[in-house]
């Protein structure tokens, strides 16, 4: 038995939900320019102070003057844009590649946002300000030229903090609900009088402790003018009950988040305050709420003891903040809205799992959490379960009735594995007990930790491409120079070259790392998230350099299926069957196995022969770069090379792959996916944190798939790679129990940054509560065999060619895509087809 | 290793995950050959016992395998966890199971005695002694009874239904295994009111039926029947609709008394 009663009875959605989902996606997306002029104007104000007071002026003179609006019927409120799922930019982090897609980002594929010609004029005259300032100019110059190299060449992707802030993180809300920002001011200013001003510590500590409370004194202040502005408008509103429902919003924003939250109202309100202003201080992602219905429990049991607090009503304030979640937006540069696509924020809300006691903790709550997700249909929050031994089959049951809806969520988590894998990371095993996810898959204990999870798309197929190519990519030498795989006659010295390139590209991305995070640390220190994540306040420390108790970098690495089935093909008809040869396995990927060259393998092949034939001393101007061009075309398109190609794919396709429920290829997959987790725990980042290893893709799979040549399991060139630990689209055949069994197979206590496991269903294969209770088995037996984490797309295959076709009719379809939920007609092209391919498991 | 799990039969098919074969989640093995050749028929290539080839996707794929209990339940054994989270297990398909009776038994044998639920779907169409040494390691019986006049049995399957609802009576009478009677819905063949009501009382005077399935009629075999050379004699019949299959339904329910469920 758990520690808490429930009760699993449905509550009915009101129609203010209907209305507010509808306002809100009423039109496309608006870049802001406030935040930008508002930023800039205070940067350039503070030039000669320490960084961490300039980000808290900063902060402040944002909030005392961006516009505020209470959108129409809301009842908890903040927004940061005056659009509906609007955003602001944040120029400190980096700026050039707006300006230089401003006149596409409301055409682009992937998220799209609309930007008016004095947005963009006033988001120009802003970043004058910037040159040379931003992190990621500073985390440039900190990158040796050979990282530089490889991210160039594509072998992996920290964009994500390169270009924006960290975000990724879960504070303690619980502690602004308790005793609000004036308390946590109290804080620092009882520990701001302890301070001997002859420490040696004593400046950095002071002015930390400084900028927190000037950080808090400007939350304070900014939901101050959301009560005056609900003050006014409840005067002007002639309609009563609104004007009711206004006076409270103005009761509400006036006592919090300044004070402790006295009902469960004013916790939903307090939660939201710091939900938005997190976005507004930093344009980090993955700013995940975690455990909401754990810090929120004790505000809904005291009304509802009290007898103040309806379900019904405590239901539609959870419905309103599950709309606000859809309220944030981001816009990132295209390449990076490519791999986050579908406008997504990645705010992990988790429900069900233990305390730090080990007792189960599931309550009303917890239902009421799936039940909001039910009633707003909407990506966000990324809603996740927590599944263990002792959880209760009704939540696991109401949990899979949201998975039926095919809204893609929740996820659900293992906690059998995450938790002995964060013990093994050096959490206390009562943290590990508590913890929640961050953005997709990343788990980690809120309030304690900066986990810099998904510091980087590490594309596994990359460094075998250079095995074949003596680590030269495009004419450059990008790898290691290992041996020509012509005079391998073992398959250890193929798979060490594979290992060789690993570890050459796993020490560089280490380096681009590190580089960033030095640059946030120097650059963009943020003193109002610090209040809220121990121990920063004792040690008087930013989260950005090092003040959190726990500290990890996670790059997360994908294509395991595809280098798995690769390599084992390998060693199978090249070492073991004597079918083909190493050379003539080059030869067929060279050629994409006669199946036509994309533009940039023509390119790429062209540049090659071009810089051998240099370095051999021949001139190589235009004339002859066309003509090498021809050749390569030519050639790619001989009769020969198409009928060899085949005769190689037909071979490939004969060896067992991944995801087949086959004990040695499995084993062998294992085994690779060690190539990439092993060599990364081994380094250390500059908070003093180690790294841990994220096997998940997000939605990058598919750009990066994009940059990839064609691999030796018959993929071909340009097509997506696997997405996280499943196994390669179409190449499970044996249905979701063996794909599952095999998956589990993998490792996932050292992939301590989170896997993911994507599985397809046909809507019949959810239907009745009889399947239901065979889909809940299906999760319990996959996480018996210690998997760690899975997903669901139940929606059929016939749904989805249809909302192709007519996206005007499915503009309310979420899908999953990797870690969380995106609306499905917002996503490339590309990333639908994807999705749609993805196997689904039928039924007999 | 025990003599009985080195006993040979001949499938043509091991489907994991099945979730409308028995409870929770199963493994289907399928057994090659079958006494009966109804027209409706959805596995076309169970019914030969010789191994055959048929044409799938455009490739010729051989139809048939011999193995022994050993291997099959290695397979089985793979979804182990499964049915022990969804109480499920191995199911005996056709075919009919029946007509290989040593090699049934020690299927069903070797799973109980490794603790994996036993289930088979037969037709009951063997001599009681066979279905007799069966009962002992069979959880759960699922028979397929098709229609209650023997002559449109013969007719639509080849033979009379005599034989059948003789063995219905004594699997129900014997009390060694749970029953539950599954019919195929087949427009123009048994899909009137009246045919499913006959077939309900029957059910009805068994003893402990647990439920009374209803399974539509569709057309998913029929691709099977052109990669066999052989024509497909339902093209015409349009499978039930939702409004007729529920009708049925109530009427089998109104007739029986039982749980009455459509599909498996």
């Amino acid at each position: 038995m758990g520690l808490y009663e429930y009760e699993v009875v449905e509550i009915k959605k009101t129609d203010r939900i209907d209305r507010l989902v509808a306002n809100l996606f009423a039109r496309m997306p608006e870049i802001e320019s406030a935040r930008a002029k508002l930023v800039t104007e205070s940067y350039k104000s503070t030039e000669n102070e320490p960084m961490i007071i300039r980000r808290a002026k900063a902060f402040a003179h944002i909030l005392e003057n961006i516009p505020i609006i209470i959108r129409e019927e809301e009842l908890v409120v903040g927004s940061s844009s005056l659009a509906p799922r609007g955003c602001q930019t944040y120029p400190e982090f980096s700026y050039e590649w707006l300006e230089a897609e401003f006149d596409t980002v409301a055409v682009r594929s992937a998220d799209p946002f609309y930007i008016s010609e004095e947005a963009k004029r006033e988001i120009r005259e802003a970043n004058r300000y910037w040159k040379g300032k931003t992190t990621s100019e500073l985390a440039t110059s900190c990158m040796e030229p050979e990282t530089l190299t490889a991210i160039e060449h594509n072998m992996f992707t920290p964009g994500n903090y390169f270009y924006n802030g960290v975000g990724h993180v879960t504070v303690q809300y619980e502690k602004v609900l308790a005793i609000g920002f004036l308390g946590i001011r109290d804080e620092a200013q009882a520990r701001l009088e302890g301070c001997d001003i002859a420490d040696g510590d004593y400046v950095r500590k002071s002015r930390f402790l400084q900028a927190v409370i000037l950080s808090c004194n400007a939350a304070i202040t900014y939901a101050q003018r959301y009560a005056a502005l609900a003050k006014q408008m409840a005067m002007e509103c002639s309609d009563a009950a609104r004007k009711a429902e206004l006076i409270k919003i103005s009761e509400n924003c006036s006592r919090v988040p300044a004070k402790g939250a006295e009902s469960f109202y004013e916790a939903c309100q307090s939660f939201w305050f710091v939900q938005q202003l997190l976005q507004l201080e930093s344009s980090g992602h993955s700013i995940s709420p975690g455990r909401f219905d754990q810090y929120m429990y004790p505000y809904y049991e005291r009304d509802r003891k009290a007898g103040i607090l309806s379900r019904e009503f405590a239901q539609e304030l959870m419905d309103c903040i599950w709309v606000k979640l859809n309220d944030l937006n981001k816009c990132r540069d295209a390449a990076s809205a490519e791999g986050f696509a579908g406008y997504s924020l990645f705010q992990n809300l988790i429900a069900g799992g233990q305390n730090g006691d080990g007792i189960d903790v599931t309550n009303d709550l917890s239902f009421m959490a799936i039940q909001a997700s039910m009633h707003v249909q909407l990506p966000q929050p990324s809603f996740s379960v927590r599944v263990w031994n002792g959880s209760p089959h009704e939540f696991l049951i109401k949990a899979a009735e949201l998975t039926r809806t095919g809204v893609g969520l929740p996820a659900y988590y293992n906690d059998e594995v995450i938790i002995p894998a964060l013990v093994n990371r050096g959490l206390t095993l009562r943290d590990a007990r508590e913890y929640n996810i961050i953005g997709c898959v990343e788990p980690q204990k809120a309030g304690k930790t900066e986990g810099w999870h998904d510091a980087a798309f590490f594309n596994m197929c990359r460094p075998l491409e250079l095995v074949f190519s003596q680590g030269m990519d495009q004419g450059v030498q990008v790898g290691v120079k290992t041996k020509p795989v012509e005079d391998m006659r073992e398959f250890s010295e193929f798979y060490d070259a594979y290992k060789e390139q690993m570890n050459y590209m796993i020490e560089l991305l280490v380096n681009a790392d590190n580089a960033i995070d030095v640059a946030h640390a120097k650059r963009c220190p943020l003193p109002f998230l610090s209040c809220m994540v121990d121990d920063c306040m004792e040690r008087g420390l930013s989260v950005q350099e090092g003040g959190a108790v726990y500290n990890f970098t996670g790059p997360q690495g994908f294509g395991i299926a595809n280098m798995a089935d690769s390599l084992y093909a390998v060693k199978t008809l090249v070492f073991e069957e004597h079918k083909v040869t190493l050379k003539e396995y080059k030869e067929a990927l060279a050629v994409n196995y006669g199946q036509g060259l994309t533009r940039e393998m023509v390119g790429g092949m062209t540049m090659q022969i071009a810089a051998s034939l240099k370095e051999n001393g021949q001139e190589i101007g235009e004339k002859e770069v066309a003509a090498i061009m021809k050749a390569v075309i030519e050639a790619s398109q001989m009769p020969a090379v198409k009928e060899k190609g085949e005769r190689l794919l037909k071979l490939i396709e004969e060896v067992p792959k991944f995801g087949n429920d086959i004990p040695q290829v499995d084993a062998f997959a294992r085994d690779v996916a060690y190539t990439y987790t092993r060599p990364l725990q081994e380094y250390k980042n500059p908070r003093g944190g180690v790294y841990q290893a994220g096997l998940y893709p997000v939605s990058a799979n598919v750009p990066l798939g994009a940059q990839t040549g064609a691999t030796p399991d018959g993929r071909l060139a340009g097509t997506p790679v696997a997405d996280g630990v499943s196994p390669s689209a179409g190449k499970d055949v044996n249905g979701p129990t063996a794909a599952a069994n095999s998956v589990a197979r993998l490792d996932h206590f050292i992939a301590s940054n989170g896997t993911l496991f994507n599985q397809k269903f046909h809507p019949s294969a959810l239907s009745g509560r009889e399947g239901l209770e065979k889909f809940v088995a299906l999760i319990r037996a996959y996480f018996d065999q210690k998997g760690s984490h899975m997903q669901f797309n139940v929606v059929s295959r016939e749904t989805l060619l249809d909302a192709q076709k007519n996206p005007e009719q499915y503009k309310h379809l979420v899908v999953r895509v990797a870690g969380y939920s995106a609306l499905f007609t917002t996503l490339s092209r590309s990333l639908q087809d994807d999705i749609i391919n993805r196997t689904e498991q039928g039924f007999c | 290793m025990e003599d009985y799990r080195q006993t040979k039969g001949r499938i043509f098919d091991i489907q994991k995950f099945s979730v409308h074969d028995g409870d929770g989640i199963r493994t289907i093995v399928f057994l090659k050959g079958c006494v009966l050749r109804c027209r409706w028929c959805c596995n076309p290539e169970s019914q030969e016992y010789g191994i055959q080839t048929m044409r799938v996707d455009g490739k010729e794929k051989v139809i048939g395998r011999d193995v022994t209990v050993a291997e099959v339940m290695k397979a089985v054994e793979q979804d182990r966890p499964y049915y022990y989270r969804s109480g499920g297990g191995l199911t005996l398909s056709g075919g009919e199971s029946l007509c290989q009776p040593e090699f049934a038994r020690d299927l069903l044998r070797a799973a109980k005695e490794c603790g994996i639920g036993a289930a088979m779907e037969s037709m009951a169409y063997a001599k009681y002694e066979v279905i007799e040494g069966i009962l002992p390691y069979l959880d759960h019986y699922l028979l397929d009874i098709k229609h209650m006049d023997s002559a449109k049995h013969k007719e639509y399957t080849g033979k009379e239904n005599r034989l059948i609802l003789e063995n219905a009576q004594k699997i129900a009478h014997s009390g060694q295994t749970r029953l539950s009677i599954r019919v195929p819905v087949i427009p123009t063949f048994n899909d009137s009111v009246e045919e499913i009501r006959a077939i309900a009382r029957f059910a009805k005077e068994l003893p402990r039926v647990e439920k009374l399935h209803l399974l539509p009629y569709h057309r998913l075999g029929q691709d099977k029947y052109e990669g066999l050379g052989r024509e497909y004699g339902m093209k015409e019949i349009i499978p039930p609709t939702e409004e007729r299959m529920f009708q049925l339904k109530k009427a089998a329910e109104m007739e029986s008394g039982l749980v009455c469920q459509i599909g498996g």
